[in-house]
């Protein structure tokens, strides 16, 4: 082997390791939760924590039961994705398919301005700001609540789900667009009856892509939720506080010791299992078969 | 009656042109409110003294620190990234293994950002010896950020015309010759843009960093990694400032100013990467 032969080689095996650092992480991220949360186990049972309605992680006897937390989770989520979601298609139909020009790039932009909002920003602007106004509208003593932390995930969510879903509108072949119109059909005949059916599958990928990024957010929920462990009531709870699986983590590890530690690894590894399913279904959504 | 399509359709896009309008407004929202009250924090003690007790002084450290993070981000995340995408579009094929890959970037993508933090901790911090420092802080922001940074690269470089590789080979070049001088140089403005919005991204994040950024340090780091590697960053020092807010803080507003100068720097991150991409849109060679 000459001088050059042994390079490429060296440089191919060098790419194929950067190939391979993808799967080594996300391999060693579950074994180091499994590691620091897996003994929790061993102590509890998996139903009472699933199931259990108490999480009193301090008191003795301590108590670990983190309903409460995922019903917090599934309630936040649940409202920010019924607010993202029609603002969301109004605005990926919008932009994929009306606007044009300067107004199209404008719009797109701005969306993409809201990714770079940090979340810590939004989460404190929520606490302060926003909260003050739903304690207004709504009469309560708090303005720290699911709904108010809803709102902010919503706003944060649309990007996610604009974005994806405008690549899978402007991803229907034009001849879809050409031959609805050819037939007498209107603009919007033709989008509503051929291009979002064919883009379905697409559209709900970027709605599964916000409610993954929703349930994940930290920050915002940690600072604007109100953060009390409590079986959110239905559905009077979403003006009450409630507390999500992320903030629990976030705002009690610091702190946190013993068992309690190893409950909140056990938490992140709930977290992660439910991401990497909705994460991966939505991906299997957006490489389903398009329609012939 | 029969409704006559032309109208409901321009009632219909007139309604979306609305709800698209609704997305602007707490965009607006965040930017009035942090300007109007952050604006009087800011001025040159603010911007480069240490901070007191009680969230008084400047924030220097945190700015330096995030900055600091920021280019550790790049320097690890870009070239891993970078050899990633080249893997997936140039070397590897249609197998079981780089399906795994794929599946394993969209999980990372998926991870929440607290997870990262929890991870960062007890992997790089606690299980490596690295300390709180910039080097654990780094690697976990270069993780998290990793998807992206592959999913831009493998974008830029499949759109690359196949006919600047084949000329290449035929002309003897060697494959790595080809993806070097043929393919990477004119992906380049591509893999930079996406990686520096992705980048932009992470100097914003608070979670990952959580329990290894400083809440409090009167001293900029002296080193990478270890005890003098400990650092503040400006997203998590807000975190830690709202805490204090209503009790004993030197000026309430404070935190707003925090808030201001991170989104700040976060936009003059970001500013390369627009300017790149509104040239390359503009002078596409081929």
């Amino acid at each position: 082997m000459n001088l050059k032969q042994i390079r490429e080689f060296i440089i191919e095996k060098a790419i194929f390791l950067c190939g391979l650092v993808s799967i080594i992480g996300i391999i060693l991220i579950f074994v180091f939760l499994i590691k620091e949360g897996g003994s929790f186990f061993l102590k509890e049972s998996l139903r009472d924590f699933l199931l259990g309605i108490h999480w009193y992680p301090t008191s003795t006897p301590a108590k670990f039961g983190i309903l409460p937390l995922i019903l917090g989770s599934l309630l936040v989520t649940g409202a920010a994705i019924s607010i993202a979601v029609p603002l969301g298609v109004a605005g990926a139909i919008f932009i994929a398919e009306i606007a044009k020009g300067s107004l199209k790039e404008f719009l797109k932009s701005s969306v993409e301005l809201i990714q770079a909002i940090p979340s810590v920003v939004l989460g404190f602007l929520g606490a302060k700001a926003l909260g003050g106004y739903v304690m207004d509208w709504f009469n309560l003593s708090s303005g720290l609540t699911a709904f108010t932390a809803a709102l902010l995930l919503a706003f944060m969510a649309l990007p996610t789900i604009i974005s994806v879903m405008e690549d899978a509108i402007t991803a229907v072949p034009k001849r879809y667009r050409e031959s609805a119109l050819a037939m007498g059909s209107t603009k919007w005949q033709a989008i509503y009856r051929v291009v979002l059916p064919a883009a379905a599958s697409g559209m709900a990928a970027a709605i599964m892509l916000g409610i993954g990024r929703a349930i994940g957010e930290t920050m915002v929920v940690a600072m604007a939720s109100g953060n009390a462990a409590i079986i959110p009531g239905f559905p009077s709870g979403i003006l009450g506080p409630v507390k999500t699986l992320t903030a629990t983590i976030a705002t009690e590890t610091a702190e946190a010791s013993g068992r309690h530690i190893q409950s909140l690894f056990a938490i992140a590894i709930a977290l992660f299992l439910i991401t990497l399913g909705v994460n991966v279904s939505a991906d299997f959504l957006v490489h389903k078969k398009k329609v012939k | 009656m029969r409704i006559n399509p032309r109208h409901t359709e321009k009632f219909i896009f007139g309604s979306l042109f609305s709800v698209s309008l609704i997305i602007l407004v707490p965009i607006s929202w965040v930017l009035l409110i942090t300007l109007k009250y952050g604006l009087s924090v800011i001025n040159l003690d603010f911007l480069t003294k240490s901070p007191t007790f009680n969230a008084g002084g400047g924030i220097y450290p945190a700015i330096l620190g995030t900055i600091l993070l920021v280019i550790g981000t790049i320097v690890v995340s870009l070239p891993i990234g970078l050899g990633a995408a080249i893997y997936l579009s140039e070397y590897s094929s249609k197998n079981l293994l780089t399906r795994i890959i794929r599946i394993g970037i969209i999980s990372l993508a998926g991870v929440p950002s607290i997870v990262y933090g929890l991870f960062g901790f007890s992997f790089f911090v606690l299980f490596l010896g690295f300390d709180k420092s910039l080097l654990a802080g780094a690697l976990t922001l270069s993780l998290m950020i990793l998807p992206v940074v592959i999913t831009a690269s493998r974008e830029a470089i499949d759109a690359v015309p196949e006919h600047f590789r084949e000329v290449s080979l035929s002309l003897g070049a060697t494959k790595w010759q080809t993806i070097r001088h043929a393919v990477i140089p004119h992906a380049l403005s591509g893999i930079l843009t996406g990686t520096i919005l992705g980048i932009g991204r992470a100097a914003g994040e608070t979670a990952p960093i959580l329990l290894i950024a400083s809440a409090w340090l009167v001293n900029t780091p002296t080193s990478v990694v270890g005890r003098g590697g400990r650092f503040m960053a400006l997203p998590n020092y807000l975190y830690s400032t709202y805490a204090l807010v209503g009790k004993s803080m030197e000026n309430p507003n404070t935190p707003y100013g925090i808030a201001l100068v991170l989104m700040l720097l976060v936009f003059l991150i970001t500013l390369p990467a627009i300017i790149i991409r509104a040239k390359l849109r503009k002078e596409r060679k081929w």
